[in-house]
């Protein structure tokens, strides 16, 4: 494996894993403030918060890691993303800080308030949504680069079949995700009223899901065919991750085995994910940036990489700690400690 | 005109989401240490006040960091969007501490979502008390790490600049570059000064407004020791920072010092203005007082800015952030040095008023110093933003809309600052320290000492 090949990979599993974890966070949020205003069982929000308090802050350090890391690894990134992305990534960030902050002073601060509980619910959708122009634009056909300036073109940003299909999916797979672990949870945490109300909308928004796939699938390949042909060439990762969710809704659906059927929805959207990933190699930005020459020098490299693999080391056992304290520990889960 | 300068408001919306970052960033890096030791006093000496303290400057500390973690991803995010050109140079050399302090965040995130969800969750308290070291650990980490980059910024190595390209890039060297022991030093240790003041600050208003509860004596006693032995640290390397400068950026304490020619025997500038002439007028002069600031002897010769362009020159009003921030320094060593000279030798004139209110006004001074401090800099450092290698201009977005993104951004801060403001005083109004006290069965109501 090449340093290029093996600095997008880690890039690409930090996203993979601030997809989940953060779908999980945004959908929660979202379903936070539905129960809320449907007047559904308090008790469900509970649940809800002792799940999201203690890790909210470890989840925004995914993407922290994300954006720091990329344009450690390709510094071009910066020139060519950052350039074009001043405000739909401010948008982003002003979302994010809302989002964050009213977290933490609802959940710390005053009492439960309605506002904080809105802002906090609606963010969870919209921050998603706003991330995906980042995936949109690496698709090619939506800057205007000239000797000087990289100008994003918003008219054919906003009139693409294909922007929208994407922003579509993040939107359903934030609520399919966050459903799927919620169900686990609430089994775990021995709550049937919360249980059955989650596995209701974990199934209600798996038909959407895949629906959204397929718009994706058809949309891309008039978009940017050579990038669809290649995705065919390996349809069998794709097809594999059907077959994940298909096994994980069942599993739902017969009320058995959640916690694999979390890891079936894990691995439904890992082999998606990198599935994507591979076929767009080797463009960071179509077509302008590839991965070998947008790449930092050597030695930055192998200390970045060093650096990694330190951080690795000292970040595994401390997570394992909080997770054996947080998720794992029965007698938290349920709310007794 | 204000939408034609994309250069102008990108610095302007840097300045600002840095400067509004840095309140809480302070904070974030220098409350840990003092909950840590509230925390070890109330263990060791097995008295509930303290470790009351503890839970209550955590509680509070959470809110800060909420805002410092947001703020944060907005700067991260923000360095990209508003410096591509920079970004896309630099990172080539400087990836490498920014990437380490993400780890370092990692680090201290996990460990205070734990620290803070178990506080009773253990039989042992020291165990507790061990999971704030790691806290304490990544939040310094993390400052050291992000002050390399900004030192490098300023004494930029570790590379080779040919036709415009970096090569021959060695990481290490860049990040620890001559800048930085002295920046690191001296930006770590003032957050732990500010975090004392602003503590210390709380527990004076307490007292100041009449109530003599041991709890908040106790508050103050610890903040001020701390802050005491803290404000001396500043202030002797705050001294190694203007040797530093004198050696690697002349022209930046030449500006600051308002010191036009080089001289021998050179005499510290204090206030002042500058008339159409561009001498220094009404100012207060020691003799002796640059030339030892810079050099630690009286004859030394220091170089003023004659030896610097011109159009090279940082602007002229940091002299007055300098002195600020220096003035507050010698302040806050008095105020606290003060508070322990009247607990040692006339205890019973503690808790008087002026003293009371001379602590309280070195929290907000204490911000104003970190404020003022890297105003000058980062101004000072203009209009290079690679010091000798890069300016400022060529280093900014290219991009439309800059203006109202600022626009965004200051109704933002608005929001988050007003807010945050709201949230800590409700918290801590709805239930003050005594009902607190009380509900935990540590004391009866009316007891104080
Ligand atoms: C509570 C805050 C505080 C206080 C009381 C002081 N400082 Fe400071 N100072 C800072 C907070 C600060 C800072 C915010 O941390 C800066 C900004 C950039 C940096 O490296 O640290 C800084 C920078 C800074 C610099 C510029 C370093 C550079 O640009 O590389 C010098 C020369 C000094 N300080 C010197 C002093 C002296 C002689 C002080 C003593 C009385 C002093 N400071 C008190
Ligand atoms: C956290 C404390 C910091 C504060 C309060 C701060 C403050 C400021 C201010 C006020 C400016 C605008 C100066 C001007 O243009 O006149 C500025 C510029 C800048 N700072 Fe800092 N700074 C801090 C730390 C850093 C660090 C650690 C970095 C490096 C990662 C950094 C990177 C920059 C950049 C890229 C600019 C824009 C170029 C410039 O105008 O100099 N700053 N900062
Ligand atoms: C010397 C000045 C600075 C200090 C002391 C400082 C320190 C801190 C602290 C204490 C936090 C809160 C994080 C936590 O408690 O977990 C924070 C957040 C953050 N800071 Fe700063 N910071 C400084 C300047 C900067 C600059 C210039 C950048 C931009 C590169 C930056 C990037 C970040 C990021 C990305 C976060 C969010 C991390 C997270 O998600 O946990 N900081 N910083």
């Amino acid at each position: 494996m090449t340093y290029e090949v093996l600095g997008i990979t880690v890039l690409w599993l930090f996203l993979y894993g601030y997809l989940i974890v953060a779908s999980i966070d945004f959908g929660a949020g979202f379903f936070h403030y539905y129960n809320k205003e449907s007047k559904k069982d308090y008790r469900i929000n509970k649940l809800i918060q002792r799940y999201l308090s203690p890790v909210w802050e470890i989840t925004n350090v995914f993407l922290v890691f994300f954006f720091i890391g990329i344009v450690g690894f390709f510094p071009d990134t910066a020139y060519y993303y950052g350039s074009a992305l001043l405000v739909p990534g401010s948008i982003s960030i002003i979302l994010l800080a809302i989002r964050g902050s009213y977290y933490a002073f609802n959940t710390y601060g005053a009492k439960d308030n309605r506002l904080y509980s809105f802002l906090y619910g609606a963010t969870g959708l919209l921050i998603p949504a706003s991330f995906t122009v980042v995936l949109t634009i690496s698709e090619g056909g939506f800057l205007e680069v000239t000797d000087d300036r990289v100008q994003l073109q918003y008219g054919a940003l906003f009139s693409s079949g294909y922007s929208w299909s994407v922003v579509i999916l993040a939107i359903v797979s934030v609520l399919y995700i966050s459903a799927m672990f919620l169900t686990y949870y609430a089994n775990r945490a021995g709550d049937p009223q919360a249980y059955q109300l989650f596995r209701k909308y974990a199934l209600f928004w798996s038909a959407p899901t895949i629906a959204a796939c397929v718009l994706i699938f058809f949309t891309l390949s008039q978009h940017n065919p050579e990038h669809f042909s290649s995705m065919i060439s390996i349809g069998w990762v794709f097809f594999l991750s059907l077959l994940f969710f298909c096994a994980a809704v069942a599993l739902v659906y017969q009320g058995k085995y959640l916690g694999l059927a979390f890891v079936l929805v894990m691995l439904q959207y890992g082999t998606a994910w990198f599935g994507y990933g591979a076929s767009h190699l080797p463009y960071l930005l179509y077509p302008y940036l590839t991965i070998y020459d947008g790449f930092v020098n050597e030695a930055m490299a192998i200390a970045l990489i060093a650096a990694f693999i330190g951080g690795l080391l000292l970040l595994i056992p401390s997570l394992y700690l909080a997770m054996r304290l947080f998720l794992f520990d029965d007698e938290y889960v349920q709310g007794k400690k | 005109m204000f939408e034609a300068d994309p250069v102008m408001l990108s610095r302007i919306l840097t300045g600002l989401t840095l400067a509004f970052h840095v309140i809480f960033a302070t904070l974030g890096v220098g409350v840990p240490i003092m909950i840590a030791l509230a925390e070890w006093m109330g263990i060791r000496r097995n008295d509930p006040h303290y470790t009351m303290l503890a839970r209550r400057w955590a509680r509070g500390f959470v809110i800060t960091v909420a805002v410092g973690v947001v703020t944060g991803t907005a700067i991260g995010l923000q360095l990209s969007l508003l410096w591509p050109n920079f970004m896309q140079v630099a990172g080539q050399v400087i990836a490498l501490p920014m990437f380490m302090e993400v780890f370092a965040f990692f680090f201290e995130a996990i460990f205070l979502g734990i620290y803070l969800y178990t506080w009773d969750r253990f039989k042992s308290k020291v165990r507790h008390f061990l999971l704030i070291i790691p806290v304490i650990l990544g939040a310094t980490a993390s400052a050291f790490f992000i002050t390399t980059v900004n030192a490098f910024m300023n004494t930029p190595q570790g590379f080779e600049l040919v036709d415009g390209v970096m090569r021959n890039i060695q990481p290490l060297e860049a990040m620890f570059n001559p800048a930085t022991p002295t920046k690191t030093a001296h930006v770590i240790i003032t957050c732990y000064l500010t975090s004392a003041f602003i503590l210390a600050m709380i527990a004076a208003w307490k007292l100041f407004r009449g109530n003599d509860h041991a709890y908040h004596k106790k508050g103050l006693h610890l903040s001020m020791v701390a802050a005491f032995i803290f404000s001396i640290g500043t202030v002797l390397i705050g001294d190694l920072s203007g040797k530093f400068l004198a050696e690697y950026q002349p022209e930046k304490l030449a500006a600051a010092e308002w010191h036009f020619e080089t001289e021998t025997e050179a005499p510290l500038v204090l206030g002042g203005v500058l008339n159409d002439e561009g001498e220094v007028e009404y100012a207060l002069e020691i003799p002796y007082a640059l030339s030892i600031l810079a050099y630690g002897t009286p004859g030394a010769e220091v170089e003023g800015l004659n030896e610097t362009p011109e159009d090279l020159w940082p602007p002229l009003w940091v002299h007055y952030a300098f002195d600020l921030m220096v003035f507050i320094g010698m302040y806050l060593t008095f105020i606290s040095g003060a508070y322990l000279a009247i607990y040692k030798f006339k205890r019973h004139l503690l808790y008087n008023r002026p003293l009371l209110f001379g602590i309280i006004a070195g929290g907000p001074l204490a911000f104003v110093a970190i404020q003022s401090g890297w105003f000058y800099a980062e101004v000072g450092r203009q209009p290079w933003i690679l010091n000798g290698l890069m300016k400022t201009a060529e280093g900014a977005t290219q991009a439309d809309h800059v203006g109202l993104m600022l626009i965004l951004f200051i109704l933002l801060y608005l929001f988050l600052g007003i807010s945050t403001v709201l949230v800590l005083r409700g918290m801590f109004k709805k239930k003050p320290a005594e009902q607190e006290l009380y509900e935990r069965g540590i004391e009866t109501r009316g007891d104080s000492a």
